[in-house]
């Protein structure tokens, strides 16, 4: 669906966005992940044509992105909201459908769609300002994907929502990948990207630092540490195989010294005719990963000289 | 270029239907015709005499003074100085003129006129002209002059007869009418392009403030968000010129109806400020046919197709800075005052030149301004209004329009640079000398 080669993006001599290559596939649910000021922002504009790359090319369902028309089959949801609060919410929505070239028909018949699913009709002749925050940022999302875009990005979708309507847009999310839209996440809540996203790109000053599915991020960062559990507690003897990290009556967290198969440690707590009740293998969550990787980088002062300035 | 239509679209409409739109449009001519009709109704129903007692101990006044204007009344009065500072108090008269029996009007004496309040301009003008004359007359006769010598000396009213070497007449009134008109357009094309020029500013600043452009901009180029804004705002700026021409016109049929004095009275007025020159010049050649004239005279086609022109050329090339400044300012309107002021220089320059102009359409000075596109608008109407080719020649006019055209593209090419960066850009004080850099960067 969408294949970056080697973007590059610069303002006044800071790289913005440093070579940054990865591809989307259709459907999928792709997470862009990165701390503050990582240039997510600058990657995402870039993909949507508001701005040119300096170099590098963006391929869009097989062809070289045109902005021009290819406009028309993205939906963005910035960061940043914005409607404008003067103006009626009907007008509105029908004015924004008609920019991404809707007809009047067209857009009339898809808002009272959206509206319908997600119980907006009295809202037509309201004004944004007249709304709270959770209900414009659902408004927000109706006008991304009114006009069924192939290319969906959303920018911190859920900032600002409650748990309930935070899951109605997630059901949303997933229904329109299952219908074939390709859904390009950004944000920093690592949870959401877990549950979520099907596949990651990490970046950080402006460079990808991963690339993968999360099972396979999770694979490539585990520490081989293990959960196990048993029947009564035990003091832990001395020994080659792994180490005892952390320690909770009668469960534990063991990490493998190099070498070491879990079935050998497993073999290792039979002999000693222990008896186990419970035993997985234990990941780092993206959260664990992502610091991992940011900290010590001086990404936070970056943060406050914003790459778009 | 459809996009560009339904931006302007929106923005024409979302200004229209405003409740405040309709109560500018139609309140504010309501406004001014409901303060020339309170004018002139306290004009025509006025009470206040201004009553002047004449002792004329000389005998050089009496029998002279007309009581033309019915403000001022001279009433000869037999009695003396103290009765008359009495009166004065007691309000009886306004003031009082005493010319002692020593008056000798060979010397150049002065006659002396105490009142009771300080005097107006007007009623001093009056005044001093009416004495003025009888004194002027009798000094004359002073010196053997007949009656009859002095009127014919007076009958004579044009000493000179101006002519352009085209043969044709230039009276007056022609003159007269030209600057009029040459000032009204001008000052027009100078209110347009602040008013609406702010409105571009302050539009564009509104969806930076909500934070839409972005939003926007993911469908459509800011070029086409900037111009479609322009456009449509330039569109509600017509649409309020239209009504207003209509409106003023409409009443101008109204009034006379209403006020039924008011067609021969209205002649006497004295005409505000920028009108005054040109007044005096349609009075001393002599009433309203001359004036009628001189209207026919006035390319009226040439001058409105002009006005139409510049108008649309100055708007663009100034909003479309407007809206360079106003995706450059953030949440604070302070910031735009620094930034504005080099777009408000050459504006308030063109005024300057325009006022020269209207008065010698041919000068240098006129010439530069009517040509150099950041004033032209302004300044060519003032010159356009004497026609052509007494004001203006056509191959003037063809290069001063062509050089707006370029200047609109090129302004707007340098303003879509700026707004595009600007539009997305938040928390950051811009100066020109940044603008002026993303202006030529490459996109």
């Amino acid at each position: 669906m969408l294949d970056l080669h080697h973007l590059q993006k610069h303002y006044s001599g800071q790289k913005a966005v440093n070579d940054i290559s990865f591809s989307v596939k259709k459907g999928s649910i792709f997470g862009l992940l990165g701390p503050n000021g990582a240039g997510k922002t600058t990657l995402l504009r870039m993909i949507t044509g508001i701005f040119y790359p300096d170099q590098g090319e963006i391929i869009f369902d097989g062809r070289p992105f045109a902005p021009l028309t290819d406009v028309q089959q993205i939906g963005y949801m910035p960061e940043e909201r914005g409607l404008y609060k003067k103006m009626k919410i009907g007008e509105q929505v029908m004015y924004l459908a008609q920019l991404k070239g809707l007809s009047k028909a067209e857009a009339l018949e898809k808002i009272k769609y959206w509206f319908e699913k997600l119980e907006m009709q009295t809202w037509w002749n309201k004004k944004v300002e007249d709304l709270s925050k959770g209900m414009s940022q659902k408004l927000q999302f109706v006008v991304t994907v009114l006009h069924e875009p192939k290319l969906i990005i959303l920018d911190e979708p859920f900032s600002g929502l409650d748990p309930l309507n935070a899951n109605l847009i997630k059901d949303e999310i997933y229904g329109l990948a299952k219908k074939g839209s390709t859904i390009i996440f950004s944000t920093h809540r690592m949870e959401q990207v877990e549950e979520i996203c099907d596949h990651i790109v990490l970046m950080n000053l402006g460079a990808k630092l991963l690339d993968g599915s999360v099972q396979e991020i999770k694979q490539q960062f585990k520490e081989n540490k293990f959960y196990i559990r048993l029947s009564e507690p035990v003091t832990m003897p001395d020994t080659t195989l792994f180490s005892v990290v952390d320690q909770s009556e009668n469960a534990f967290t063991i990490k493998l010294h190099e070498g070491t198969r879990s079935n050998d440690m497993l073999q290792y707590f039979i002999q000693q005719s222990h008896t186990i009740e419970a035993f997985h293998e234990m990941l780092p969550s993206l959260n664990d990963i992502f610091i991992r990787l940011v900290e010590g980088t001086h990404a936070t002062a970056r943060a406050f000289h914003p790459a778009n300035s | 270029m459809n996009k560009i239509l339904l931006v302007a679209r929106r923005e024409f409409l979302s200004r229209v239907q405003k409740k405040t739109f309709l109560l500018t449009t139609i309140g504010v001519p309501l406004l001014i015709a409901a303060f020339y009709a309170a004018l002139i109704y306290f004009q025509l129903k006025s009470t206040d005499h201004f009553t002047i007692a004449v002792l004329d101990e000389a005998n050089v006044l009496s029998g002279k003074l007309e009581n033309k204007k019915n403000e001022i009344i001279f009433q000869f009065v037999q009695s003396d100085t103290t009765t008359l500072k009495n009166k004065l108090e007691n309000h009886t008269y306004e003031a009082y003129i005493y010319i002692p029996a020593s008056f000798d009007i060979t010397r150049g004496d002065s006659v002396e006129l105490r009142s009771g309040k300080t005097l107006g301009m007007l009623t001093r003008e009056d005044i001093e002209r009416t004495i003025g004359k009888v004194l002027e007359e009798k000094r004359l006769l002073m010196l053997n002059i007949s009656k009859a010598q002095i009127d014919s000396i007076q009958k004579q009213k044009d000493p000179i007869k101006f002519t352009s070497v085209t043969g044709k007449k230039e009276t007056g009134s022609k003159v007269g009418i030209s600057y009029l008109v040459g000032m009204i357009s001008g000052f027009l094309i100078y209110i347009i392009l602040f008013v609406y020029g702010t409105m571009v500013m302050r539009g564009v600043m509104e969806e930076k403030v909500s934070r839409i452009a972005e939003v926007i901009v993911s469908s459509v180029k800011p070029f086409q968000l900037m111009m479609g804004k322009i456009t449509g705002i330039g569109g509600v700026g017509l649409v309020q010129f239209l009504i207003w021409i209509v409106l003023v016109f409409g009443i101008q049929f109204a009034l006379p109806l209403i006020f039924p004095e008011l067609s021969t009275s209205v002649q006497q007025q004295p005409v505000p400020s920028a009108g005054a020159q040109a007044a005096t010049a349609v009075q001393n050649s002599g009433g309203m046919n001359s004036i009628m004239e001189a209207l026919q005279t006035i390319n009226f086609p040439l001058i409105i197709g002009c006005f139409i022109f510049y108008f649309l050329g100055g708007y663009f090339l100034y909003s479309s800075l407007f809206a360079a400044v106003g995706s450059a300012v953030n949440e604070d309107p302070q910031d735009a005052q620094s930034l504005l002021f080099p777009i408000m220089m050459p504006i308030i320059f063109a005024i300057v030149i325009m006022t020269k102009a209207v008065n010698d359409p041919n000068s240098s000075l006129a010439i530069f301004g009517s040509l150099f596109p950041f004033t032209s608008p302004i300044v060519m109407m003032a010159r356009i209004a004497y026609g052509i080719p007494d004001g203006v020649s056509v191959i003037q006019l063809i290069i001063s329009m062509l050089l707006l055209i370029g200047t609109f593209l090129a302004t707007t090419w340098v303003a879509a640079k700026i707004y595009r960066t600007g539009i997305l850009l938040y928390g950051k004080k811009i100066t020109w000398k940044e603008m002026i850099k993303w202006t030529f960067r490459k996109s």
